[in-house]
């Protein structure tokens, strides 16, 4: 099953490539991964997705939280959460029939448009993952140019959060 | 305050971490490094041949003592050389700092004269490492080098210097942290509590148990709370290859190593066990053999430092997150409390069929092989000789093959820290450099490397460094003048095709190259010879001495684990198997 792993910690040249070694020195896959400092800014937050069960998800927490500069690792998917993913897509857009209904395509999918050419429009829209992939196969026959995802952010409902 | 330079700050931060000695080999991008080490007396520096070498003896010095080793090497090839040595530490939990020259900053990226992504290359393979870009930020990186070796599950930290940083022209205040705190870095050391009262009660209730005993209660010196929960109990002990001496060879309640080359007693007594108590080891493929076929009725609990190593390739029924030496008192004051007692006749009918059981094929109640006779000198019977003549009492390291297991089974390890060896990565070349390192720590103690001569020549030049640093260590060579190993796993494999593990006529003349280096060669070619010739090789107290000793060719290790069975099964000699 898909996993949302986030992790807390320290931003330091070289931490990011620890984790991701360790995926590939473990065997595991990263599907998405998405990094950035948080307010706190000697902090990193970083949120991958992964496949496993129960058992790989419980070794792939622990083998991270036993990286050194790790604060803090959460497997997100053992409870409540959100999850958002931005998405940038370009589109063919020369006729004004398929301009007509991309732009009633990106409003039923509650996106925008954010960039407009006589040829192209380039749409931005955030959501879960499935929400994303729904609009890429509503759009497809439209004709994609290119399609830019961030990879998932994640968070826990309530009251749970992820801080030092 | 004081102003030094990066390179000074270096030396004078590895005597406040109370380091005495350091293996290593200079070059271009450490050169500052080695011009302030030159004009200093409290670090004494021990030159090596290879790179290799320095990593494998820092790390002998630190299995034997206990002690954090320390490793100091250039960039480029002098950084790479020393990634097999860091391997090896890894693999087997062993701290080390390990401390690498590297380009200067301004070169870094360039593909600059022996450049190396030391910290890229070493990654899989260490604890953790540091790249140090300001002077001013060396006492502390070493100060946290050392604090994350040694706490928690131990393990190499690679420190990589820039040449500039150590540059003796800029000087900077010395201040060396008084402590170390790291909020992303709290390894965990109690057990938790009711985990260990569940476990308490699981083992007091035990009918067949069996304690399966690992590298961790070595390194983290818990031999003696081992020993008393064990004689507490009345309970069987195996070790693991990397715990042996942790629990007493000669005591009756030790079954012998268990695992793919581990005693029938003990590999079958696993297999039988309702509980298994697993300390500070960690279920290796080398121990379990199928998993699927494991210990079929056994109640697994399980100890270890490492939250990673519990329940990753056996599910731990009790799982306890903590330090052998925190856990084991801890369970041996609720034992001595407990309302309940072990079930003494359920224990004397397990003894009583462990004792079947080592009467009938166990390799210490009987020779299991055929004896040694004139020229056929058996391998076995050079390391029970070993054991005669040392008394049982000399540091042993060893190689990698056949040797290794035939000292691992036949040499009776009374104490921890006294046998040497690269179980997890099985380093050929590690026997000779590391055992550099015992003698270093012990001077006045026997200290013999079991080796073949595939394995010596993979670090023979430090034969060079004994001379130079007068370290008088013993060569036992196991010379059957083939990888035995790999023979003995072609023969049962393979129809004894022999794919290129025989050196035919290859062979260097021994003798004369110990001669070479200085040191005293002895060739042994019979067996009435071998306990003379080897009272002589451990009289000569202040050389190093290498036995060259032409055994069976043929011989192989038995007890083996067959491929994809359960633990107990294995074939016992070249016809008979359980």
């Amino acid at each position: 099953m898909k996993r949302i792993i986030s992790i807390l910690m320290e931003n330091e040249s070289g931490a990011l490539s620890r984790v991701v070694g360790l995926f590939a020195q473990r065997g595991y896959n990263i599907d998405t991964l998405t990094v950035a400092p948080t307010d706190d800014e000697t902090l990193s937050r970083l949120t991958l997705t992964t496949q496993g069960d129960d058992h790989m998800a419980e070794q792939i927490v622990k083998q991270l939280h036993k990286l050194i500069d790790t604060i803090k690792v959460v497997d997100l998917t053992q409870g409540a959460y959100i999850e958002r993913e931005l998405m940038l897509v370009k589109i063919k857009a020369t006729e004004s029939d398929i301009r007509t209904e991309l732009k009633s395509c990106v409003e039923i999918f509650r996106g925008h448009i954010i960039d407009v050419t006589p040829v192209t429009y380039t749409v931005q829209l955030a959501g879960d993952s499935e929400k994303l992939d729904a609009f890429i196969e509503a759009v497809r026959e439209m004709g994609i140019m290119e399609v830019v995802r961030s990879g998932v952010s994640g968070i826990a409902r309530g009251d749970k959060f992820l801080r030092v | 305050m004081e102003l030094l330079s990066g390179g000074e700050i270096l030396i004078r931060a590895l005597k406040d971490a109370g380091i005495k000695h350091v293996w290593g080999y200079p070059g271009g991008a450490a050169l500052h490094i080695y011009d302030a080490l030159y004009r200093q007396e409290d670090v004494h520096h021990l030159l090596v041949r290879h790179e290799q070498a320095a990593v494998h003896a820092a790390d002998g010095y630190s299995r034997s003592t206990g002690e954090v080793g320390t490793a100091l090497v250039t960039s480029g090839p002098g950084a790479t050389n020393a990634i097999t040595g860091i391997a090896t530490a890894y693999m087997d939990s062993i701290p080390l700092v390990v401390i690498s020259g590297q380009v200067p900053l301004t070169k870094i990226g360039q593909d600059a004269f022996q450049e190396t992504d030391m910290v890229g290359v070493s990654r899989p393979i260490v604890k953790h490492s540091f790249l140090v870009t300001r002077a001013e930020d060396i006492a502390e990186t070493i100060a946290k080098a050392y604090y994350i070796a040694a706490t928690g599950r131990p393990g190499p930290v690679v420190v990589d210097i820039p040449k500039d940083v150590t540059d003796p022209s800029y000087k900077v205040p010395y201040v060396y942290p008084a402590e170390i705190k790291m909020r992303s870095y709290q390894p965990t050391d109690k057990g938790h509590r009711g985990q260990i009262r569940r476990a308490v009660k699981t083992l007091i209730s035990a009918k067949r148990p069996v304690l399966y005993t690992g590298g961790g209660v070595v390194l983290d010196n818990a031999s003696e709370h081992l020993i008393a929960l064990a004689k507490k109990l009345n309970y069987p002990v195996t070790n693991t290859l990397m715990g042996l001496g942790g629990y007493p060879g000669t005591d009756p309640q030790y079954l012998g190593m268990l695992g793919m080359h581990g005693t029938y007693e003990a590999n079958t007594a696993m297999h039988h066990a309702d509980v298994i108590f697993a300390i500070g080891a960690r279920f290796d493929d080398r121990v379990t053999n199928d998993l699927e076929k494991f210990c079929p009725h056994a109640t697994i609990i399980h100890i270890d430092v490492d939250p990673t190593t519990v329940s990753k390739n056996i599910e731990a029924h009790i799982p306890i997150v903590g330090t052998c030496n925190s856990v084991l008192p801890e369970m041996l004051g609720l034992i001595e409390q407990s309302e309940i007692t072990p079930d003494t006749d359920a224990i004397a009918e397990w003894w009583q069929q462990i004792d079947q059981w080592r009467a009938d094929k166990g390799i210490y109640t009987a020779s299991r092989y055929e004896e040694s006779s004139g020229n056929c000198i058996k391998p076995q019977d050079v390391i029970k000789m070993l054991y005669k003549i040392t008394e049982g009492k000399a540091i042993v390291t060893s190689d990698v093959g056949q040797h290794q297991m035939f000292a691992a089974q036949y040499y009776l390890f009374d104490k921890p820290r006294t046998w040497i060896n690269s179980g997890g990565l099985g380093t050929m070349g590690f026997g000779l450099p590391a055992a550099m390192g015992c003698k270093l720590a012990f001077p006045d103690c026997d200290v013999a490397c079991v080796t073949g001569e595939g394995s010596i020549q993979m670090n023979i030049q430090e034969l060079s460094t004994c001379s130079q640093h007068n370290l008088p260590v013993k060569i036992i060579n196991l010379n059957n003048a083939a990888l035995g190993m790999v023979r003995q796993w072609q023969d049962m494999n393979y129809s004894s095709r022999y794919s290129e593990s025989v050196y035919e006529e290859s062979l260097p003349d021994f003798i004369k190259l110990a001669e070479a280096y200085g040191h005293v060669g002895m060739k042994i070619t019979h067996i009435d010879e071998l306990e003379e010739k080897m009272r002589e090789c451990f009289a000569m107290k202040d050389r190093v001495v290498f036995m060259d000793i032409d055994v069976d060719r043929s011989e192989h290790v038995y007890p083996m684990q067959m491929p994809g069975g359960s633990m107990r099964d294995l074939w016992l000699n070249k016809t008979e198997r359980t």
